[in-house]
């Protein structure tokens, strides 16, 4: 018969480090599986692997054993078990992997793959259980600061393993987690675990939520569709013990079909025919009635876009024969709280002029209402709005130009056409009249031309002049279109 | 928390209990960091489980219970003599920030009945929200119910703050909701489902963060006459025109101040799981509508056996299936085979010819799939075809012990 011939000896609980420190040794001696016995809770004296008379010492220094990604996560929980073979079953798959078997693991069929995959689950389970059911309790911190602690009882060595995701998840607390098999402590920037602890006294006393937690749980309860089988699968009685809210549930089981049966018992009241005039009054009043009361809805909202820092409200007499939207405030008509101040804007308002439109009698507004910009150092970088951002706000602006109701509507660059229109528009190729409104809402008659903060980039010479000409030329038609159709 | 709060609270929470997602899934991974609070881990975790078997995973409640309307089927409709409260934006907020620190939820479900006007109330909604974000640096989950009333600008800010919003369909027909709903309207809930997802869609294109987690409905079954061939129909419709992520089926369950409009009955509870079931065939193994309803008679599923199951049994030409061999799509229809054991069998099998005993390694549904598949060592012979195969599948009904 074959003798174990190395006895390796591990800390207590999960102990990666010592398992990889011995499976690199074993692994470069070529050791067998069944020439090994393992065995946890060592005095720390004992850490290692302790090879018998005749057998080589395992070198301390043996280099790491390179093994798919999907074995190493199997090794990190599988330790976490409390299975005392649990080593060993790992160094057969290891030895396995290593031999050439490196798809071992997709060997669903395979005894071991399958034991391996069993105390895998459970630990998980075991983990996903700790993170679900761990109920923090509020505590009296000396210096009057939040603090929070719980006592937890899990089935495996995996206290360790659920750091991450309380860390996480209360980076902001001060908190502390016991339990039999081990201790975390966190004070806002740092964990310490510690060791295994006893069940504190007293964790309820003063904690006013967890008693609301307890009438939460009571109440969201349902005694109509009870079924104890169900919730026992997910959440077994062995949990019970720490779960503020599980104390009721007897009661609540207890209590049920009673409370069913006076619910079926207790007469239908008849449908009052409660007149539904008051519901509907309230659906009609709240629609803003004017333009006025759609410009306080606008300002006291918050930006769909990121930056901005006040809503800018459109500009000009309600029945203005002509509105203009452009894109989007710039940072100038931000800081002002009035659209089209900007250079922009103002080399808009030479070109009204000479296309001989009055601005203060036209009606001047923005497809997105808030200036989208990044900041680089002092400087507010203007950002394109997206699609989705101008659609955003296309509800406003549809009922904007409804309550202004003009003869055209005149967008200036490609997102007030995109507003407008409900599709991407090539301003340079369609430049000119556009029906608006196909989409449904919106019925208008357009114009499409070019944002004036495009005659601003060109470099100056012959070629933005020109531009300049035909803008002034598009606007020029605009206003023809308008006293034509006047 | 004072004695009041604990009272309102029992009362809005006991007003949102009927409505059945609660799911905390979907989420984008996010994190508070060291000045905020929380995190989203993706799948979502249930915190607790109640008798009824529901995982407890937000705080599901009510901003009020009081409402201006008067749906037959809700407790809170404005003819009912419950109870009435009402929180404040920062009772809500002091609520989930609490139970949240002591991990007993992933975050929070918010729906409201319509007080003042549906935009007042939808602005309430969107509030909470905000502060929890903005102001608390809250990164646990937001299940936001909206309005389809109110304004779609509101809708829209709200998705701006929000995992997940949902709107609730309640009843599959137009004409149903005509009736118990009187003050709502069909089409116009549609329209909202349409423009959020219009959004969402957009918003992930763009990778803006919009309703990260998708929209869900519910539809109750039971309050009306609408049969699980017509409710499957609109799901399939919801899912495909409006990208929804999840469609609930909520059994009409006896509320207390019941409106004399409704069945004096509730629907068995089954029918609710076979929707699910069903919901699932459609969503992840490829069946349609059509094939589902097959399964059972004049449009309503087969309240005895999976619908899986009963389409097997009424299309035994197609069966036996050969492990080894099938397509993915063919072992899908296996009755008893799960998405992930079909996965595991077309990983298995390139590795070796599989045997019964390895079949039953990876797939916990082996008692159903035996008449049904060949494997290695293995075939069902005539038992596909016995007349009396439906008698040996399904078990006896179990009662129901209350402990
Ligand atoms: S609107 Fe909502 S809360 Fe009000 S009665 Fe209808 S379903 Fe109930």
């Amino acid at each position: 018969m074959h003798r174990p011939m190395y006895r390796v000896e591990l800390r207590d609980g999960a102990d990666l480090d010592g398992f990889r420190r011995a499976l690199r040794g074993l692994v470069a001696l070529g050791v067998e599986p069944d020439e090994v016995t393992w065995s946890g809770g060592s005095a720390p004296s004992l850490f290692g692997a302790i090879p018998e008379a005749g057998a080589a010492p395992l070198p301390a220094d043996a280099p790491p054993v390179p093994l798919p990604r999907p074995v190493g996560d199997l090794i990190g929980t599988v330790v976490c078990h409390r299975d005392p073979e649990r080593y060993a079953l790992l160094h057969r798959l290891v030895r396995r992997v290593v031999r050439g078997e490196r798809d071992m693991l997709d060997h669903h069929a395979d005894p071991l793959v399958q034991r391996l995959a069993m105390l895998d689950k459970a630990v998980r389970r075991d983990l996903h259980k700790m993170h679900a059911f761990l109920r923090f309790r509020e505590v009296r911190d000396p210096d009057g600061g939040e603090r929070y602690v719980a006592w937890f009882e899990p089935d495996h060595f995996i206290v360790e393993a659920t750091a991450p995701f309380f860390v996480e998840r209360f980076e902001s607390l001060v908190w502390t987690i016991l339990t039999p098999v081990g201790s975390l402590h966190w004070d806002r920037r740092s964990l310490t675990v510690g060791p295994a602890a006893s069940r504190p006294e007293g964790l309820d006393r003063d904690d006013r939520f967890a008693e609301g937690w307890q009438r939460y749980y009571e109440s969201t309860f349902n005694p109509a569709r009870v079924n104890p089988t169900a919730m026992r699968a997910e959440m077994p009685r062995k949990y019970w013990a720490n779960l503020p809210e599980a104390a009721a549930i007897p009661r609540m089981i207890r209590s049920a079909p009673a409370r069913v049966q006076a619910m079926i018992e207790a007469e239908a009241a008849a449908p009052r025919r409660r007149n539904p005039d008051k519901a509907v009054a309230a659906m009609a009043r709240q629609e803003p009635a004017t333009l006025a009361e759609l410009n306080r809805i606008i300002r006291a909202a918050d930006p769909l876009v990121p930056g901005a820092t006040q809503a800018v409200l459109g500009e000009g007499p309600v029945g203005a024969a002509i509105a203009i939207v452009g894109e989007q405030p710039g940072d100038q008509e931000d800081l002002e709280g009035r659209p089209f101040v900007g250079p922009a804007g103002q080399l808009l308002t030479r070109a009204l002029e000479e296309a001989g439109i009055e601005r203060g009698a036209a009606y001047l507004t923005n497809a997105v209402k808030h200036f989208k910009f990044v900041a680089r150092g002092k400087r507010r970088l203007h950002q394109s709005p997206t699609a989705g951002e101008v659609k955003h706000y296309r509800w406003w602006l549809m009922k904007e130009l409804g309550f202004v109701r003009p003869r055209l509507v005149v967008t200036l660059g490609a997102t007030a056409a995109l507003a407008l229109s409900g599709r991407s528009v090539s301003v340079l190729r369609e430049r000119g009249p556009m029906r608006f409104g196909q989409t449904g809402e919106g019925d208008w008659e357009g114009f499409v031309t070019i944002h004036p903060s495009y005659l601003l980039r060109l470099p100056a010479g012959e070629g933005a002049e020109q531009a300049h000409r035909d803008f002034v030329a598009d606007l020029r038609r605009a206003r023809e279109m308008v006293e034509g159709a006047g | 928390m004072d004695d009041a709060l604990l009272d309102k609270l029992e009362i809005l929470a006991d007003a949102a209990k009927y409505d059945a997602s609660c799911a905390s899934s979907g989420a984008k991974r996010r994190t508070g960091g060291p000045d905020g609070i929380g995190s989203t881990t993706g799948a979502g975790i249930c915190h607790a489980y109640t008798p009824d078997g529901r995982c407890v995973s937000l705080l599901k409640i009510l901003l009020t219970n009081y409402c201006l309307f008067d749906c037959a089927y809700c407790i809170n409709r404005r003819s009912s003599n419950v109870r009435r409260a009402r929180f404040s934006v920062d009772e809500v907020v002091r609520l989930t920030l609490g139970f949240y620190k002591r991990n007993c939820i992933e975050g929070l479900f918010l729906s409201s009945g319509i007080i003042r006007s549906p935009d007042y109330t939808m602005e309430q909604l969107m509030l909470v929200a905000r502060t929890l974000r903005r102001d608390h640096g809250f990164a646990g989950y937001i299940h936001l119910k909206t309005i389809p009333e109110a304004s779609p600008w509101l809708i829209e800010q709200a998705g701006l703050w929000a995992d997940r919003l949902s709107i609730n369909l309640e009843l599959a027909s137009d004409r149903s909701l005509k009736e118990f709903a009187p003050e709502k309207d069909g089409t116009s809930i549609k329209a909202v489902m349409g423009q959020v997802g219009e959004r969402i869609l957009e918003a992930k294109e763009e990778k803006r963060r919009f309703s990260p987690a998708g929209q869900s409905t519910q539809m109750i079954v039971g309050a009306d006459a609408s049969t699980d061939l017509s409710v499957l129909e609109t799901s399939d419709t919801l899912y495909r025109r409006y990208g929804l992520r999840r469609v609930y089926y909520s059994a009409f369950s006896p509320i207390p101040e019941a409106s004399s409009a409704l069945p004096a009955k509730p629907p068995p509870l089954q029918r609710e799981n076979r929707l699910y079931q069903a919901d699932w065939l459609l969503r992840y193994y490829g069946f349609t509508v059509e094939e589902i309803a097959a399964g059972g008679e004049g449009g309503m599923l087969d309240l005895g056996i999976d619908p899986k199951l009963a389409w097997a049994l009424k299309n035994r030409e197609r069966f036996p299936v050969d492990v080894n061999r099938a397509d993915r799509e063919m072992l899908l229809r296996v009755p008893g085979l799960g998405a992930r054991a079909v996965d595991k069998i077309v990983e298995a099998r390139r590795h070796a010819t599989l045997r019964l005993e390895d079949v039953a390694r990876l797939s916990s549904g082996l008692k159903r799939s035996r008449a049904f598949l060949i494997a290695a060592d293995h075939h069902p012979g005539g038992l596909t075809d016995r007349a009396d195969l439906r008698q040996r599948l399904v078990a006896p009904p179990k009662q129901l012990s209350l402990f």
